[in-house]
């Protein structure tokens, strides 16, 4: 009897020493992440985000991301009118042709804006912004600028001083200096992303292009509108597609070629295969080396022997991967079973043979698997290591986000480089599926 | 008998259509092999050819710059010590940035991962949505985010962190509602037959069962993320890579404290691994029944 409460007396204490432990780790695990972010909250400087946060900068973004503008502009000095699309040089209107929002009488032009707003340049370097609420603002360069308003009062949507006007609606923008007077107004969509205004196939639909009479005497309709929409000088679809292709081969080649130096490695580095206790932690060695070095490293130190390109990329993702893939193989090495190697072996198979009909048919599906894993997720670290290195989709993003000027290019890239990641997330699953569950079956 | 010696026996046709069936698995991988190859050459000549220097020009090259930068720091080693103490901070900020947005994005794939999992989903309806958020933000490499915000919220850890913590979250979640889907969901039923809320069932009913798992992935993660936090920092974003950006435009002079960079980089990223996969193997032995 006394034996039997004296276990259970040790079994309560057990019990509440376990009940104390978890509810130390329940409190205490969920104390130290709060104490940990609250530090971080102070490291980082989370207060000052707010000064140094530029919300007109993410308007901007956002708004380029849906729409374009499109300016009239004329030059103050020599009254020349032009009308261009993001004031690109492709997108500019020819002289003499203007779109039908656009009036041309002689000096007069008539801008129609939307919501019944309008701009009327007039001669002698006079404008007049025409409000269907507020009422007409006029401005003139005398030689400053100078404005006439029904108020006496400046709306908040005006800011003027004596050598700028800039008045901002939600129907469009209009600005005047002493060098120029400018409108903008605003459309929905990409500008110009199939042709620009130069190519004859601009305003002309699908179907006319398809089926239509021959629009350029020159050339055939579908060659010549492949030409003129692959070669785009604003958007430039061929170069865009080139470095997609860029981006996809750097991973494909890094994967496969990682893949290919990692597997007799591996052999080396497997406790079963490697009876040298020195060989096999040597290489394992050489593995965690090439992996700790990292891609990073990898890139910057190859870019300087082969320059930048996709070349650099390839081989800095090969380098690295050739040590992860190199670990998972002889892990998966170390898992075969010993019964089939025997097998084979009991028919007089030579060592090569035995690794071919013993081994690979047994780690083919796992291996398999493991590198189309790694080429899915290295099609993401090549988008990265482009924009290092300096090749494909990577870099053309780095280069359109730092002039900061066409961010709807930027906003085109990203959907494209996510395009390009979703489908190889995809292929490689299916892949996957299919060689995996063809081996099983096969079985 | 005399099927037999005609060939045309049981036994001689099944053998014949065996050695078909060989030939015909032979042709087809052998075809598959021959694609794969002349992809891989076709490949490697189209990526040297497009680099800026070739593959056979660069290779008698290829330790030019490592050799510069090992004979600097040997000539400076005396400084060595100084350096290293020097980027110390900088590599903190980095290790911040990644643990930072492991936490995060595990809280959100923890949360994206039980709203989109069968049987746990408060709202089984939305579980196709809550996928696809997880797939883009997985799809979404941490660099586009980094630069977009770096624009909008100027240079900094944070931009860098938020990139990090949302593909995380799109990582984390896809593997965490793969280990709720091998979850047992009788607790679950238990507790809602107690009438629990749906936070209390999940915490619970699910959480423990899955935590090892959760843990060990997150760790696995973090690995992963203090290398992006490097590279990251390499475009603008603070911390490590962009200290070793600077020494490296200053070029021959400063290699020393590429070198000093380096190095901090590589112990800690095999010091981590190493650590991170003695718990994980710890993990593992331990939910094993």
């Amino acid at each position: 009897m006394s034996d039997a409460t004296v276990t259970l007396v040790d079994r309560q204490d057990a019990a509440q020493a376990l009940f104390r432990r978890k509810r130390l780790v329940s409190v205490g695990g969920p104390a130290i992440i709060l104490l940990y972010l609250t530090y971080i909250f102070f490291a980082f400087d989370v207060m000052g985000l707010a000064d140094r946060a530029r919300l007109d900068n993410a308007m901007t973004l956002i708004r380029d991301t849906y729409s374009y503008k499109t300016h009239v502009t004329r030059a103050n000095r020599t009254g020349d009118l032009t009308v261009a699309k993001e004031s690109e040089r492709p997108a500019t209107y020819p002289e003499g042709q203007t779109p039908d929002w656009v009036e041309v009488a002689g000096e007069t032009v008539t801008i129609d804006l939307p919501k019944g707003h309008s701009v009327v340049f007039l001669p002698e370097k006079t404008a007049i912004y025409r409000h269907p609420e507020f009422g007409d603002i006029t401005a003139k360069l005398d030689p400053g600028v100078v404005i006439d308003l029904p108020e006496s009062q400046i709306p908040d949507w005006v800011s003027y001083s004596g050598t700028r006007l800039d008045i901002r609606t939600e129907a469009g923008r209009m600005t005047m200096t002493r060098s120029k007077t400018e409108v903008f107004r605003y459309f929905l969509g990409w500008e110009l992303f199939w042709f620009t205004l130069d190519s004859p196939y601009h305003n002309h639909s699908v179907l006319e292009v398809l089926f239509g009479p021959q629009i350029d005497p020159e050339r055939p309709n579908i060659a010549g509108a492949w030409q003129d929409f692959w070669g785009n000088p604003l958007w430039h679809h061929g170069k865009v597609a080139w470095a997609i292709a860029e981006t996809v081969l750097m991973a494909f080649l890094g994967t496969a070629g990682a893949a290919l130096v990692a597997l007799p490695l591996a052999f080396l580095a497997a406790r079963n295969f490697t009876p040298f206790v020195v060989v096999r932690q040597l290489v394992r060695r050489v593995f965690d080396f090439v992996r700790g070095v990292d891609a990073l490293i990898f890139t910057i130190l190859l870019s300087r022997a082969f320059g930048p390109g996709p070349l650099t990329g390839a081989l800095a993702i090969l380098l690295t991967d050739s040590g992860s893939l190199g670990k998972l193989f002889s892990e998966a090495l170390e898992n075969v079973d010993e019964r089939q190697i025997e097998g084979v072996s009991s028919t007089g198979a030579k060592p090569l043979q035995r690794y071919r009909f013993g081994v690979l048919p047994q780690i083919t599906p796992v291996l398999l698997s493991q590198v189309l894993y790694y080429l899915e997720s290295n099609t993401r670290s090549a988008t990265i290591i482009g924009a290092i290195t300096g090749g494909g989709i990577g870099l053309m993003l780095t280069q359109a986000i730092i002039t900061q000027k066409d961010w709807e290019e930027v906003s085109y890239y990203i959907v494209l480089i996510v395009l390009m990641v979703i489908f190889m997330d995809w292929a490689s699953g299916m892949l996957r599926r299919r060689l995996i569950k063809g081996k099983t079956g096969a079985y | 008998m005399t099927d037999t010696t005609q060939g045309g026996s049981p036994l001689s046709a099944t053998q014949g259509s065996y050695m078909a069936m060989v030939r015909q698995k032979r042709l087809y991988s052998g075809i598959a092999i021959l694609i794969f190859v002349v992809l891989l050459v076709s490949g490697f000549h189209t990526a040297n050819a497009r680099n800026a220097g070739g593959f056979l020009d660069g290779l008698p090259q290829i330790f030019d710059f490592p050799a510069d930068v090992v004979s600097e720091a040997w000539d400076k080693r005396a400084d060595m010590a100084g350096l290293l103490w020097r980027y110390l901070p900088e590599l903190i900020e980095t290790l911040n940035i990644a643990a930072v947005s492991t936490l995060l994005g595990a809280a959100l794939g923890l949360l994206l991962s039980l709203l989109s999992t069968r049987g746990m989903a408060p709202w089984p309806p939305l579980i196709p949505v809550f996928r696809r958020v997880m797939d883009v933000s997985r799809a979404l490499p941490e660099i586009v985010v980094a630069l977009v915000l770096i624009y909008m919220l100027g240079g900094g850890p944070i931009p860098a962190m938020c990139a990090i913590a949302l593909h995380t979250a799109g990582a984390l979640g896809k593997l965490y509602s793969e280990v709720n889907e091998n979850a047992d969901l009788k607790p679950v039923d238990g507790l809602s037959s107690v009438g629990s809320t749906w936070t209390q069932q999940m915490l619970l009913g699910v959480v423990p069962q899955v935590a090892p798992n959760y843990l060990s992935y997150g760790l696995l993660r973090f690995e992963v993320n203090i290398r992006a936090s490097a590279i990251l920092g390499f475009v603008g974003a603070g911390g490590i890579g962009y200290e070793l950006r600077n020494s490296m435009s200053w070029g021959p002079g400063r290699f020393d404290e590429a070198a000093a960079i380096f190095l901090l980089l590589f112990v800690t990223i095999i010091v981590v691994d190493n650590i991170s996969s003695v718990v994980r193997n710890r993990l593992s032995e331990g939910a094993r029944p």
